[in-house]
């Protein structure tokens, strides 16, 4: 356990970014991971993805982490943003390029506009 | 280890007993929902604190691979 929390820490000071998610960026293994991982894809963001399905420990370790029940769940710089329904909502608001702009991450800003026109 | 969705709402009602609620079961199996919240005091609350306090009226029905939901689309907000 304390062994999770260590590796979970680390993979949070070593990224700007990062995406804890049920298979991995490339591979999604779940509708929601897979959701999150496309808009970050999409946008261009540079972000690590930690695969839950690879570790027990830190499957379970995250949501004690961040005292939040369910994955996918994502981070910058070493705050927790949320889980797919927020990233979403975020995301078609532009709420998640204010984020982005405010903690100074890089992102493309034209494919943001894109999603929210594909949703609109 | 389903669950219905008047029980997701039962739960969901007694933290939030004035809230405007709705359950849609997404996959016609009892185990993927869709829940609304709207409820006053979610105001001047960030999507994580409103969303945090549905997980903790959901007692524990989230958890671990055994949990009886395994997945709940959430949308939170105040009342317009």
């Amino acid at each position: 356990m304390t062994d999770a929390r260590a590796q979970i820490q680390q993979a949070l000071d070593e990224n700007e970014v990062v995406l804890f998610m049920k298979g991995t960026k490339e591979m999604p293994q779940c509708g929601f991971s897979s959701r999150v991982a496309g808009v970050l894809n999409y946008m261009g963001v540079a972000y690590r993805d930690v695969n839950v399905l690879a570790d027990e420990g830190v499957r379970q370790g995250i949501k004690d982490f961040s005292n939040w029940p369910t994955i996918p769940q994502l981070y910058v710089k070493g705050e927790f943003i949320g889980g797919c329904d927020i990233v979403t909502e975020m995301t078609l608001a532009g709420e998640l390029d204010e984020l982005f702009d405010q903690k100074e991450i890089t992102y493309n800003k034209e494919a943001a506009d894109k999603i929210r026109e594909a949703n609109a | 280890m389903a669950i219905e969705a008047h029980e997701i709402e039962a739960l969901i009602r007694e933290a939030f007993p004035d809230a405007t609620i709705t359950v849609n079961d997404l996959a016609g199996d009892g185990n993927h929902y869709a829940a609304e919240v709207i409820d006053e005091s979610f105001r001047g609350k960030n999507r994580v604190e409103q969303q945090r306090a549905v997980y903790a009226a959901l007692n524990g029905k989230m958890d671990g691979p055994n949990g009886q939901l395994h997945a709940l689309a959430l949308t939170t907000k105040a009342p317009d």
